[in-house]
């Protein structure tokens, strides 16, 4: 079951390169995959802890790497995630952006230089459907070998979607997201080797349960959990774009293909939350602990200064990158609170943000298929022409702000709630209180720059260049409606989400508090 | 099950190469390639017999050639490793063999008999257990590429190769000689078991004996390309024709490795040997990586990469361990030779700068996602081989806590990915300024074929090739008096 989510896109991919239809397979992939991770979730089993569906392959006796799959909550979680996020990315590669050479592609759909572009429209779907097997596999994989192996799968891909099909700077763009990733994704093995050699010979293993079992035997030495805490901090933060690691975010996401800004954005980014959840909850206490300082001045770094540099942006794809840097910041918080209350949140949060910001790119997207710049000064008033993309705009930004009734409201206040019980104490606050209190200050920043961007986009004077353009085709409303469908489901009902992830942390934690 | 004598394999491959240049010489009419598939069958066939071999008669107390000679797991794997070599260079001359034609008039017979030849050295290079015998077999390797190098001789470029790589060559196996001298001096041996027995019994002369191996470390780190005995490389491997290059890059390292590997043994009981190494290495990585960057002619900048990879696999002997090199050997084999076989298809029509391969994708994207494929393994993505590779590196570096190595090995594969995808931008990002075709044939598309599923196939499965090469006892006993 889960060996066919993994390997449907792949497939798909390697057909669509060798001459299948690409628009075609790639959609009845995608949507297979997520009939099946809904079938997945019919059948889950949700009080149960521990993996279910799992279904492994020897691969490495001596090193104990199997190539095994299998879900919980969390992994069930992600991977929804993923598969929402693939469908509705896919769906809005209706067009391709630009050209390699900077072409732009009209409002009608044809590149305006004439350039045959149907070679090429095989492989930014197979690039696509790279990403998201490489997203799935992440998740799915119960091994950290596989786990890491499926992430890095999707590297090649993103540098040739921002390197052929990204506007503006897409060549220095490219290099650094390619770069930046691969130096935080070694430095993430090497957390990840050490991890592993930090158990006694005979108990080594990739395996996350074995390794979690192992633990519970031989604890990992307080002195070892923080050399192996702060590998993966860092490795781990260079892909969340934690603060001083984030400059390769914005403008990657700037430049990216709508699509790819998408899946990326949505999907990929969240690895690495999802392993700082997976790994160091139950494995590394004590590290976490250690570290638990420098992560908060980090993460207010996340929402406080990133924050102040979003309102500044003057573009919109550049603002949607920073706030999506910023909005890291409170899943950290969520993580680094320690409690089963703020972890839930930051697990809920990371669902939530993932089906927003897919959203608020692909609507970025088409706005920049139609008029072909993205600039503030320049847009205005496009709710006339594009209302129903003025519609979807809105409700994301809503839902990005944390409105009451989304998704990332219902996340943001528990995320709040549980980082301000962190060390609490009648008498004065320490430092988890003073950052909920600054994190809160981070809900007011996005509220002014989320509702500026949608002012200076749909309302006030529309330019006359815009008056010709057209709204959004009708078939873009279904996955639009899924996106936000998503997001109100486990805004109005957080209780099913909830009630999904804590099997994962509830042992843990009840074990040690 | 019959037994064939070890030492047979050798001998048969050098018979098969001098029937060839005999041929040559005495049939003039015969079409040349016919020799290169003759070359191709009986090597094929040599591989099959490896393993039908009469166990092995080295080892303590062993006389006559035995002494001289080992057939243990690792040299009956590296025979193989090198005959797979040999015959996919074969296939890649094949390929080549217009451009010497054009070029020469009539010694193609040379160019595809010489490689057996080397082979047959390569394959006694990686038995030798013995000094005399290491450097009557490295004559061998080295005098053979000394010509392969230089065959189109009216082409410059291909000249001034050949007369860089002759008097480094000759240069290295001075050091190489006069470094035998001092260790025979101290021990009386030339035997590295009884050299080994020598040191640890502590009665020879500390300061002669590394003053020897160090000697020997520079004759052995010409061969791998180890920095600061890295200066022929570029030069060499960009003039060669490029399937001696990709045989220099592959054949050659592997084979100097397993002599560095076997060679190292007793001298890391020595002081401050496991240091020298260590600098070595991160020196080789440091410089290799970073040279790499600027390049824009293909060849060169394979020829810098093959600098890296020596830095990386110095990492595994600083942590002697044996199997991750003999695994990233293995790796390094297919990927490389993987580059070089598109490489070759490509360059017939165009040419070596990068800028050559713009467009790939959309000429030949068969080619082009070989290359892809070759490069993304050199630079080190997982699900490829050349990931393993790394891993198994850095794995055994951190077990034995050399921070200063990991460090700059981590920063060095981000450089690497930025040269290597330089090749990818090219293909994939840039237009064709030709649009026509490029033809593959049968053999050559086999064996990318065969070369792309290995790289895959080990890249998510290395258990096999982990296997084939147990670890090895002396290893582990060495290990353990070292840790003391």
């Amino acid at each position: 079951m889960l060996l066919f989510l993994v390997l449907c896109p792949i497939a798909a991919a390697l057909l669509i390169i060798i001459g299948a239809p690409a628009r075609l397979t790639a959609l009845v992939a995608a949507i297979a995959n997520l009939l099946v991770t809904l079938f997945i979730l019919v059948q889950f089993d949700r009080l149960a802890a521990g993996f279910q569906f799992v279904s492994s392959f020897v691969v490495s006796t001596d090193w104990r790497i199997d190539l095994a799959f299998g879900v919980d909550g969390l992994s069930l979680l992600m991977l929804l995630l993923a598969t929402i996020v693939t469908v509705a990315a896919i769906w809005f590669t209706g067009q391709i952006d630009t050209g390699a050479d900077g072409s732009r592609a009209t409002a009608t759909g044809k590149l305006a230089s004439g350039r045959e572009p149907i070679n090429y429209e095989r492989a930014f779907y197979a690039c696509l459907l790279f990403i998201s097997g490489g997203a799935i596999g992440a998740f799915a994989s119960t091994d950290l070998f596989f786990f890491y192996a499926f992430h890095e799968l999707a590297l090649i891909p993103t540098f040739l979607l921002i390197g052929i099909w990204g506007t503006g700077n897409r060549v220095r763009a490219a290099w650094k997201i390619t770069i930046y990733l691969t130096l935080g994704s070694f430095v993430l093995l090497i957390g990840l080797i050490l991890l592993y050699q930090s158990l006694p010979p005979l108990e080594r293993s990739f395996d996350m349960q074995q390794l979690q079992q192992a633990v519970a035997v031989h604890a990992i030495s307080a002195s070892e959990q923080r050399h192996i805490y702060l590998l993966l901090l860092i490795g781990f933060g260079v892909l969340i774009s934690l603060f001083p690691f984030h400059s390769w975010a914005p403008e990657a996401y700037a430049s990216a293909p709508a699509p790819a800004a998408m899946l990326h954005a949505g999907v990929l980014k969240k690895f690495g939350l999802y392993g700082l959840l997976r790994l160091t909850i139950p494995l590394l206490p004590d590290g976490a602990h250690y570290w638990m300082y420098l992560l908060a001045v980090l993460l207010l770094g996340n929402i406080i200064y990133i924050g102040l540099v979003t309102i500044a942006q003057r573009q919109l794809d550049w603002m949607l990158g920073y706030s999506s840097v910023m909005h890291m910041g409170y899943i950290l918080l969520g993580i680094a609170s320690a409690n089963i209350l703020g972890i839930t949140g930051a697990a809920a949060l990371i669902f939530a943000h993932g089906l927003s910001i897919a959203l608020l790119f692909a609507i970025a997207g088409q706005i920049r298929t139609r008029t072909g710049t993205l600039a503030f000064d320049e847009l205005g008033g496009l709710a006339k022409v594009m209302p129903f993309a003025g519609l979807a705009f809105g409700l994301a930004a809503f839902a990005a702000i944390g409105l009451p009734g989304f998704a990332n409201f219902a996340s943001e206040i528990m995320i709040f709630f549980g980082a301000i019980r962190n060390g609490w104490s009648m008498e004065r606050f320490h430092i988890f209180q003073v950052a909920t209190v600054l994190a809160l200050w981070g809900v007011v920043i996005s509220t002014v720059y989320m509702l500026r961007a949608y002012r200076s986009t749909f309302m006030g004077t529309m330019n006359e260049r815009w008056a010709r353009i057209v709204d959004l085709q009708a078939n873009l409303k279904i996955p639009v409606a899924l996106l936000v469908a998503g997001l109100l489901w486990f805004g109005f009902a957080p209780q099913t989400l909830v009630q999904m992830v804590m099997p994962t942390f509830r042992n843990h934690f009840t074990a040690t508090k | 099950m019959i037994g064939i004598p070890a030492p047979h394999l050798e001998i048969d491959v050098l018979i098969l190469g001098m029937a060839i240049l005999l041929f040559e010489t005495f049939a003039a009419k015969i079409n040349k390639k016919t020799f290169a598939y003759a070359g191709i069958v009986g090597l094929t066939l040599v591989l099959i017999a490896t393993f039908f071999l009469a166990p092995d008669q080295s080892g303590q107390g062993a006389t006559g050639l035995w002494s001289f000679y080992t057939a243990d797991a690792l040299a009956i794997y590296f025979k193989r490793f090198t005959l797979v070599t040999t015959i996919i260079v074969l296939v890649m001359m094949i390929d080549y063999a217009p451009t010497i034609r054009n070029a020469e008039t009539s010694n193609l017979g040379e160019f595809f008999s010489l490689p057996l030849l080397t082979c047959a050295g390569l394959m006694y290079l990686v038995s030798a257990i013995d000094f005399v015998f290491i450097f009557i077999s490295l004559e061998l390797v080295t005098i053979s590429f000394f010509v392969l190098v230089s065959v189109p001789r009216r082409n410059q470029i291909a000249l001034e190769a050949g007369v860089k790589y002759l008097i480094l060559g000759a240069l290295s196996t001075a050091f190489l000689v006069y470094g035998i001298t001092w260790i025979f001096g101290v021990t009386g041996e030339t035997n590295l078991q009884r050299i080994a027995a020598a040191f640890s019994s502590g009665k020879v002369e500390v300061y002669a004996a590394t003053f020897g191996a160090v000697l020997v470390l520079v004759g052995v780190g010409f061969k791998i390309a180890a920095v600061p005995f890295q200066i022929w490389v570029p030069d060499v491997y960009q003039g060669a024709p490029t399937p001696v290059t990709a045989f220099l890059s592959v054949g050659s390292k592997a084979a100097g490795f397993v002599v560095l590997f076997r060679v190292l043994q007793p001298f890391l009981m020595l002081p401050n040997m496991q240091r020298l190494v260590a600098l070595l290495a991160l020196l080789t990585v440091v410089y290799g990586n970073l040279a790499a960057l600027p390049q824009n002619n293909l060849k060169r900048l394979l020829g810098y990469s093959s600098i890296a990879h020596a830095g990386y696999l110095l990492i595994g002997v600083v942590c002697l361990d044996g199997r991750a090199v003999t695994f990233y050997l293995s790796a390094y084999l297919l990927m490389t030779l993987l580059s070089f076989a598109v490489m070759i298809l490509v360059t017939q029509q165009t040419g070596e700068e990068i800028s050559n391969f713009e467009g790939l994708a959309t000429r030949a994207p068969f080619l082009a996602f070989a290359m892809l494929l070759g490069m993304a393994s050199l630079a080190g993505l997982p699900l490829t081989a050349g990931f393993f590779g790394k891993f198994f590196i850095f794995a055994s570096a951190i077990a034995q806590q050399q921070t200063a190595l990991v460090v700059a090995g981590i920063v060095t594969v981000a450089c690497g990915f930025y040269y290597y995808l330089k090749v990818v931008r090219a293909m994939y990002w840039q237009h064709a300024s030709k649009s026509d075709g490029i033809t593959v044939s049968i053999l050559s598309r086999a064996v990318i074929i065969l070369l792309i599923v290995g790289t895959i196939l080990f890249g998510v499965y290395p258990q096999p090739l982990w296997n084939a090469i147990k670890p090895q006892r002396a290893n582990v006993a060495l290990k353990t008096t070292l840790n003391r």
